[in-house]
């Protein structure tokens, strides 16, 4: 491996998210462009394609990659489509970087966009009762946001949080996201509104839980020195750090769509990380930072109570301290380091191909000071933290 | 009347109909002892163990709350639900024997609020729905506190649920 492991991210791009009920290939091209143009590179520039996959939107879906390569134009690019669940970004992400690592190419497109149904997520039709996924909606009619409610109860009883906690988090994620134009929902609430929301899995409530959008992004990663021709000499926001590690034995935390937990009576004691703490720690371990030298984070509040165990599986904070850290105002714009600037998932919606890429374009702004009404002053350094159903763990770490 | 409804089990294989007392069936790895629910068939998941020969076993019965919600709005199919539709509670138990946790519904009537982490709880079987001739059955958990007298926590309570 060369020793600077890093590439450079020359364009960022989005298409906003909502509810637009329209070909998920529309999102992933008007983002693609928008990253192209940003990257000042043309479509025909680009030697390597790296779709993310969405699973609810037929075939064109599954080889993602080559359905944004047509729809832009066949050019002989190379080409992948991978599928890692809501990291399917970052796992599109490593394998563009990789390409660019080996030396295979030195401009890659990373695209990502869904369009998704109403209501809940539910399997993938038909009567499958080998799909443990199937299974857990059949046999427990376990939804996600009753997996997410779990973790959001073991908080309330090891930790003393209050649903007032997870109010305050949707809130300042709410605020964050106002004047984001590629938020789908930029609207103030206060915690009086979040608590009188429809209790959905207790203590979860309607607004504590992350709606399903449409949307779409994409980055341009070249190599360092491609970067440095082209761009001049100007400092380059870089991908540092990729991680997407796998649990380890025994996963202890009972994870979606899981009828259990891995069972631990042969691993002869002694508790290591949880998956959700490795996912960063590898993230970190590249890029050869850790979580003191972190500007802001954008990390999956899938729910608002699962940004808290965020803030202390990505290091903001010891176990059992995030709420302090959320009330002291340290995760706010404005605060120590602000997390989820962008208004995060409480303000988007989950467009799972789409996330993970998201949160490195938010990163890419905000690192280039061009976050307007949500800049974190002075940031240099950011981290994205996510993970994929079964065991995909997704970080980013993005630097200037 | 009606004839009874034919009692049979929502799935194959995961669970005893012994009505009194059911146990989830998994397996236990004959190389390094690792459970698992549902059993394991082809490849121990210990990532140390070559193991592929597994024996199948009765879970214990009794756990401990790991954590709990409910289902307050009607899940999206496969669930099939009872109309008019009737919110259940659901938690992740503990088993002590087998270090993992595993998940299932709470038997009807009980709500969130009849637990916390830690209750310590029961296998038992309950409806999960029902057709014209049918009651598919699948295993659901009981407080211990609940339970019919006779069978109270203090049985069960500072011991092992071996």
């Amino acid at each position: 491996m060369p020793d600077d492991r890093r590439v450079a991210i020359l364009g960022a791009g989005m298409h906003p998210w909502g509810k637009w009920g329209r070909n998920f290939v529309e999102y992933g091209l008007t983002a693609a462009r928008d990253a192209l143009a940003d990257a000042r590179l043309k479509w025909t520039d680009v030697q390597f394609v790296s779709g993310a996959d969405t699973i609810r939107n037929g075939y064109p879906g599954f080889i993602a990659g080559a359905t944004f390569a047509q729809a832009l134009g066949w050019s002989g690019a190379r080409v992948s489509s991978c599928y890692a669940a809501c990291a399917s970004g970052a796992a599109a992400i490593a394998n563009a970087r990789a390409q660019i690592l080996a030396g295979l190419c030195e401009v890659a497109l990373v695209v990502g966009a869904d369009t998704t149904p109403k209501g809940f997520f539910a399997p993938v039709g038909g009567d499958r009762q080998d799909d443990p996924d199937w299974l857990r909606f059949r046999l427990l009619g376990a939804t996600n946001p009753a997996y997410f409610a779990l973790y959001a109860r073991r908080r309330m009883e090891l930790f003393g949080a209050t649903e007032e906690d997870f109010a305050a988090v949707k809130v300042k994620n709410a605020r964050h996201g106002l004047e984001n134009p590629y938020a789908r929902y930029r609207k103030e609430v206060t915690v009086e509104e979040v608590l009188a929301s429809p209790m959905v899995a207790d203590p979860l409530r309607l607004l504590h839980i992350c709606a399903t959008s449409d949307g779409g992004a994409a980055l341009v990663l070249t190599s360092m020195d491609f970067a440095r021709r082209h761009a001049g000499a100007g400092t380059l926001t870089t991908v540092a750090g990729v991680s997407t590690v796998t649990p380890r034995f025994p996963q202890q935390v009972i994870e979606m769509p899981s009828f259990s937990t891995d069972s631990a009576v042969a691993a002869g004691g002694g508790e290591g990380p949880t998956f959700k703490q490795s996912i960063t720690a590898a993230a970190y371990e590249e890029a050869g930072i850790g979580p003191e030298d972190v500007d802001l984070a954008e990390v999956y509040d899938l729910s608002s109570a699962l940004e808290l165990d965020w803030y202390e599986d990505i290091g903001l904070c010891p176990p059992g301290e995030a709420e302090k850290l959320l009330r002291d105002g340290d995760t706010a714009l404005g605060g120590r380091v602000p997390v989820n600037p962008s208004g995060g998932l409480s303000c988007f919606g989950e467009a799972i191909p789409a996330q993970a890429i998201a949160q490195v374009c938010e990163l890419v702004w905000q690192l280039r000071g061009q976050a307007t009404g949500r800049q974190v002053e002075g940031a240099r350094v950011g981290v994205t933290a996510n993970q994929g159903l079964f065991g995909h763990g997704s970080s980013v770490v993005v630097t200037r | 009347m009606p004839d009874a409804k034919t009692r049979r089990a929502a799935v194959d294989g995961w669970f005893t109909l012994d009505e009194s007392a059911p146990a989830l069936l998994g397996s236990r790895c004959t190389g390094c002892g690792t459970f698992a629910f549902p059993r394991e068939t082809f490849s121990c998941r210990n990532p140390h163990c070559p193991g592929t020969q597994f024996e199948e076993v009765e879970l214990s019965r009794r756990g401990r709350v790991w954590s709990y919600t409910d289902c307050r709005y009607q899940p999206p199919p496969p669930y099939i639900a009872a109309e008019p539709y009737e919110p259940f509670a659901l938690a992740a138990v503990e088993l002590a024997t087998e270090q993992m946790v595993v998940m299932g519904q709470l038997v009807d009537g009980v709500t969130v609020a009849d637990l916390e982490v830690g209750t310590e709880v029961e296998l038992v079987l309950g409806t999960l729905y029902e057709d014209d001739d049918h009651e598919y059955l699948v295993w659901k958990w009981r407080p211990l506190d609940r339970s019919p007298a006779g069978a109270g926590s203090a049985l069960v309570r500072g011991g092992s649920d071996a």
